[in-house]
């Protein structure tokens, strides 16, 4: 699967919980889904599940820190799909 | 000295109609919302018949988000926010700024028996399944006891006394008396006050199998719920919610708000599980006591009551309830105030009978009118010992409205009355 085909799937998963002043196009890779995006830290949790789910992959506890930018997501996934 | 304390905002999910002006319409013309459930029949349940509110998609998205509404299962929390946002809009109180200062003078008291019975159900299955990652991160929101505070206070920027109480079937009626005490205290301008409950073979399993819900009407569902009736049968569950917006009668003046009533006191109290009181049973004597008490904390007397708005549920207990009326009013026969019971047309909505029974009390006192206790054609003959028949109006009737008083009661031998009258 090639990162872009991931991005495309990881924004629409994204921008289900953008909250509503934030708009959908500030969307890029190198977005913090916390700082930038706005996403409730307790949200974070529900993306994470429907990433395992999009992309059939497991996600452990220790490698959620590393979901912080929407490019360091598209990397873990991207290594997670390959293995 | 206690401050005067008004009502200026409704909301109401009822079965029988969602909005203040359909509810208002249906209770008049006696519009039965219990209906048939083919799930509960497929579980064996001995009373097939259930009181829901219809909330259509459309409607929800009209006070929750999109995001909101993902992974939402908790239908009790649906019907509070309705009803409290309804209420709030209704008294033409915005809701605070997104980026401003909470609404400090504005608490919120919103009761429950239990929340998100079906949510809980979806995580114990997922739990059970050693999935206990995928319960996702709104399963605490939605089950914990005050989530429909909560909801509430948050998309109104409460920043008041934000709390959900919980007694049974009397919590509706209790959580009035709380916003009123709080008000009247001069701790708060206003108080959004109701309670809400989960439609749910869950939540209504536990009363079939006590054996207080009827099993001898599912093929005849709008005659089913006979609350003072001689062949009353046991309850029909419901669920549901209402809401009032309780204001100082400063605050409401300042503002040049709509006054629908005024809230002139109550009482709450318990029979403590003696003297014939127990887990499931009133004790009469605490039933009479919480009236009387009421009475004179609103500052009547029992002979300015036009109309009492009961609990009367439609099991063996209405006539030990008219008695304890007369005894505590000393009023009987011709000289008893009218009286019906809602639960004829929705069912027993349990915590949130005594909020949504409110609002029908309120648009009684408002609009000058008694709605029909429907399916009461035959008068329990103990009821007819002691009041006049026409004291329980089979057909609506216009009549000016001045004093009401509304009870509830519940398990844990609780009780709350609330005494209103129209300014």
């Amino acid at each position: 699967m090639t990162s872009e085909a991931i991005y495309d799937q990881l924004r629409d998963i994204i921008k289900v919980y953008l909250p509503e002043d934030v708009s959908v196009d500030s969307i890029t890779p190198e977005s913090h889904l916390i700082q930038e995006l706005n996403i409730n830290s307790a949200h974070l949790i529900d993306v994470v599940l429907d990433v395992e789910d999009a992309f059939n992959i497991s996600i452990k506890d220790h490698e959620l820190q590393a979901l912080d930018t929407v490019s360091n997501a598209i990397k873990l996934i991207q290594e997670k799909i390959n293995n | 000295m206690k401050r005067r304390v008004v009502i200026t905002g409704m909301g109401i999910v009822s079965p029988n109609g969602v909005g203040i002006l359909t509810f208002l319409k249906n209770i008049r013309s006696g519009v039965s919302g219990i209906r048939h459930f083919p799930k509960l029949t497929e579980l064996n349940f001995s009373c097939q018949l259930g009181a829901q509110p219809e909330v259509p998609e459309t409607l929800q998205k009209q006070y929750f988000t999109d995001l909101e509404l993902r992974n939402f299962n908790s239908n009790g929390i649906l019907y509070g926010v309705m009803a409290g946002m309804d209420a709030l809009a209704d008294a033409g109180i915005n809701v605070a700024e997104k980026e401003g200062e909470p609404l400090w003078d504005l608490g919120v008291v919103f009761g429950t028996g239990t929340s998100g019975v079906e949510k809980f159900r979806e995580a114990i299955y997922k739990l059970d399944d050693g999935n206990v990652r995928r319960l996702g991160s709104t399963t605490v929101i939605q089950t914990m006891a005050s989530g429909i505070s909560a909801y509430l206070g948050g998309k109104i920027g409460a920043g008041n006394w934000v709390t959900t109480n919980s007694s049974a079937c009397a919590t509706g009626t209790e959580a009035v008396l709380m916003g009123y005490d709080h008000i009247a205290n001069g701790k708060a301008e206003q108080m959004l006050c109701g309670s809400c409950s989960d439609a749910s073979p869950y939540v209504w399993g536990g009363f079939d199998a006590m054996k207080v819900t009827t099993f001898k009407h599912n093929d005849t569902p709008k005659q089913a719920s006979r609350p003072m009736s001689a062949s009353a049968s046991g309850f029909v569950p419901g669920s549901g919610a209402g809401a009032v917006l309780l204001e100082s009668l400063e605050s409401a003046q300042k503002r040049g708000a709509t006054i629908y009533t005024e809230v002139l006191g109550g009482s709450s109290n318990n029979g403590g599980q003696r003297l014939g009181g127990s887990m499931t049973a009133p004790n009469s004597k605490a039933v009479q006591k919480c009236i009387t008490d009421a009475i004179r904390n609103a500052q009547i007397t029992s002979r300015e009551l036009d109309y009492l708005n009961g609990h009367l549920t439609a099991t063996a207990k209405d006539p030990t309830e008219i008695a304890n009326w007369c005894e505590a009013l000393g009023r009987k026969g011709k000289d008893f105030p009218y009286i019906n019971s809602l639960k004829a047309m929705i069912g027993h909505g349990l915590a949130a009978s005594g909020s949504m029974e409110i609002i029908s009390t309120v648009l009684q006192l408002q609009h000058g009118f008694v709605f029909p206790n429907i399916n009461c054609e035959d008068l329990h003959p103990e009821i007819s010992e002691l009041i006049d028949r026409e004291k329980v109006p089979q057909e609506e009737i216009e009549v000016p409205l001045k004093t009401a008083a509304k009870a509830s009661f519940g398990f844990g031998d609780v009780n709350a009355c609330i005494i209103f009258r129209k300014i």
